[in-house]
């Protein structure tokens, strides 16, 4: 009897190791990162697969990433891409479309907030075919230093140049107040500046920057929604109004050789004290407020300030399998499990930034942290970049014509959208949507 | 009947060798031995040459699964008529001509004082050659924070000699000093390959044409118009062509300095190429691109090697 026990026993565990996959996951190597690698150790434990990671740095992400997928790899079985990929992604046959196993496991859509299934599920555009699994939650939101803004020395000399008590800004025009009271002002004997914003022209830095100023102008990528006709809508009067505006910003209120900035330099500049303001993706957030120097009472956060319109740029992710992976039911196997709601509230908790309306419409959410309502806000009025198959044209074009004009001083703001409007035709045309 | 290479090969091959190789032919030994060289010049070099040649014909981009289709030559004319590109020529044209006229300038200069015989010689050079034996990445990177408006040495150097502000100004970040910045580092990077390259000209030169012109009381300047410079040129030409032909195809360096910005001031072709390659996967529009490039290239060196071979033969 108890050899036959022993030899069922090893049977089973031969049997399960049989089973068991290591399975890789590719993301870019930033804070959240690191809280899924925590979250995954639950999923081993309770699988029996195992996990490893690639994380690659964000400014070669997009690059590293999307060769992996072009040439067929298979590094990757599952895939945290950016929201811009799932058109190329569900187009070209990068992902395996999820809607058999969706409805399989019964995971459902609805459990997860509209604009982010939206952004990182479905393509084309809105429709039910989903191609990724909402995963990361994120929008461009703002931080600054608490501490300055509350010293009455400084609160008294805002006052009398503005008429106004100094707190967080709610349009941009008293975002750019703000910006030029503190550059250049001594604080603490050190010379501080107003602003530190994204200006980065390798990758997508300054457009996921500028579109933060052209969205709540009034910009808006296409005249009618599904079209293509962005004569009037790209380059509107309220658009050029945006651009001149964060150009106007850059200029006035930035430090020093702050000509190719993206989100670590962002950091940097706001965690060193040289700035009073900056802006970055909320998934950094959680990390700022545990910073043992500018964190806690030091810092606080506000959503990106309204003009015309509230809005705010998206980022985050949806989770994907890769259609070239050998592994795709483990792969699956663990999108099932990231997609339970339990899972769901501990991905926030470690400092992710759950999609999952058990999280977000949980009462307790908005005073969970300092920046949760301030993400709510946010991702109600979330735009998006193009994310058409040829999006890295479109978002390269936009580069060029942005960088060239609010850092190089190249022609005006009318011309640089004239002009994009110019490269994205072109690129349409291409294409064989115009 | 030609006398090819593998002929020449085969005759000189001493007979003991191929009868040691039992029914193989001397002729057939010989293209045994070459064979390999033969495989991989064509599948290394020349067919990825006709391939890039035929792909710029079409519309072909490598991350999409569409028909390809063959639009003759409208990528030609795209790229030839676009203003941005012509920007990007003149980026580059400005910094190979800029790199090169300081690279020798400086390059020969420090080539002539080093000739001379003095004390430390031997250290000097070493050192001055230092700069080339890093990677350049390692340059790009330290260059960047060399040229920080707010901690970098570059402009506090730049502010102890004029007063100005370290802080005023960027060197890459600014447009009209960016380009100067760039041309600055690959100067300080390889001025000592020209240097070397001179110095073997200089030490090549025979004492003896020197001790003549004495005998004829030709002046030092006279010396150096009538002997140095003339018996140097073919070291200084060929060393140009080397750089010209580096800087032209120019990438590592640039990008880690500058990125090509700031906005599109400092891309170089190559940036620009590898762009609309690998970034924006225009494949057929980006062979088209390589194409003109490698055309470009490939017409200049050739003229410039015929100069360089009259030089020569003088």
């Amino acid at each position: 009897m108890k050899s036959t026990l022993l030899w069922a026993a090893t049977a089973l565990t031969a049997a399960a190791h049989a089973q068991a996959e290591d399975l890789t996951l590719c993301w870019a190597a930033w804070d959240p990162a690191n809280a899924l690698v925590e979250l995954s150790k639950d999923y081993e434990a309770q699988s029996g697969n195992t996990m490893h990671f690639e994380f690659v740095p964000w400014p070669n992400f997009a690059d590293r990433m999307l060769n992996e997928l072009n040439s067929g790899g298979k590094l990757c079985d599952l895939l945290i891409g950016d929201s811009q990929w799932i058109g190329g992604g569900a187009e070209n046959g990068h992902y395996v479309k999820l809607n058999d196993f969706f409805d399989k496991e019964g995971i459902s859509m609805d459990d997860f907030a509209p604009a982010t299934v939206y952004a990182y599920s479905t393509w084309p555009k809105g429709t039910p075919n989903y191609y990724a699994l909402p995963a990361m939650g994120d929008a461009l939101g703002w931080f600054y230093r608490k501490d300055w803004f509350a010293r009455p020395d400084i609160q008294e000399a805002f006052q009398a140049e503005y008429g106004r008590p100094l707190e967080e800004p709610k349009t941009q025009d008293e975002l750019m107040e703000i910006a030029k009271f503190f550059q250049g002002r001594e604080i603490d004997g050190q010379t501080r500046y107003g602003v530190s914003i994204f200006t980065e022209r390798g990758s997508e830095g300054i457009t996921m920057g500028a579109t933060s100023a052209l969205y709540p102008f009034g910009f808006k990528y296409t005249t009618e929604p599904g079209s293509y006709e962005m004569e009037g809508a790209v380059n509107s009067p309220d658009a050029v109004k945006g651009l001149e505006f964060y150009k106007a910003l850059y200029e006035c209120c930035t430090p020093p050789g702050y000509t190719d900035a993206y989100m670590e330099q962002t950091l940097d500049a706001f965690k060193s004290g040289q700035v009073a303001m900056a802006m970055n993706w909320f998934a950094f957030f959680p990390g700022l407020y545990a910073d043992p120097n500018i964190g806690g009472e030091h810092i606080d956060f506000f959503v990106n300030p309204k003009e015309k319109v509230e809005a705010s740029v998206l980022g985050g992710q949806g989770i994907s399998v890769v259609a070239y992976s050998d592994k795709q039911d483990a792969a699956l196997d663990y999108i099932k499990w990231f997609a339970q709601p339990d899972v769901q509230k501990k991905w926030w908790s470690l400092g992710g930034y759950s999609c999952h309306n058990a999280v977000l419409n949980d009462p307790s959410f908005p005073e969970s942290t300092p920046f949760a309502a301030d993400f709510l806000v946010a991702m109600n009025g979330v735009q998006d970049f193009w994310q058409e198959p040829a999006y890295a044209e479109l978002l390269l074009a936009m580069q060029k014509r942005l960088h060239d004009y609010v850092v190089a001083d190249q022609g005006t703001a009318q011309e640089a959208l004239d002009q994009l409007i110019g490269d994205w035709t072109e690129t349409f045309q291409d294409e064989g949507k115009m | 009947m030609t006398d090819t290479v593998i002929d020449r090969a085969a005759r000189a091959t001493p007979p003991s060798v191929a009868r040691r190789v039992r029914g193989v032919s001397d002729r057939m030994l010989a293209w045994i031995f070459v064979a390999p060289t033969i495989f991989l010049l064509l599948s290394i070099n020349i067919f990825p040459l006709i391939w890039t040649i035929n792909l710029s014909f079409t519309n072909y981009k490598a991350n999409r699964n569409r028909p390809v289709e063959y639009i003759g030559f409208e990528n030609y004319h795209r790229i030839l008529t676009d203003k941005d590109v012509w920007l990007t020529m003149q980026a580059t044209a400005h910094f190979l001509f800029w790199t090169i006229f300081f690279q020798v300038l400086i390059g020969f200069a420090l080539a002539w004082l080093i000739n001379r015989k003095f004390k430390g010689n031997d250290l000097w050079t070493t050192l001055i050659v230092l700069p080339m034996m890093l990677s350049p990445a390692v340059v790009g990177n330290f260059w960047t924070f060399l040229y920080q408006p707010q901690i970098g040495l570059f402009n506090y150097v730049v502010s102890f000699f004029t007063g100005a502000d370290p802080s005023s100004f960027s060197m890459i970040g600014q447009v009209n000093l960016a380009p100067w910045a760039i041309v600055i580092v690959d100067t300080w990077m390889w001025t000592p390959f020209i240097m070397l390259i001179c110095l073997a000209g200089l030490r090549s030169i025979p004492d003896y044409i020197y001790e003549a012109a004495e005998v004829d009381r030709a002046s030092k300047w006279r010396q150096f118009w009538t002997i140095t410079i003339p018996m140097a040129l073919p070291f200084l030409m060929l060393a140009v062509l080397f750089r010209g032909i580096e800087n032209f195809k120019m990438f590592d360096l640039v990008v880690l300095l500058t990125g090509g910005g700031p906005g599109s001031t400092t891309e170089l072709t190559s940036i620009n190429l590898k762009r609309e390659a690998f970034e924006k996967w225009r494949t057929g529009y980006a062979s088209a691109y390589a194409i003109i490039l490698f055309v470009t290239v490939f017409g200049l060196a050739s003229i410039y090697v015929k100069a360089l071979n009259k030089v020569k033969e003088r």
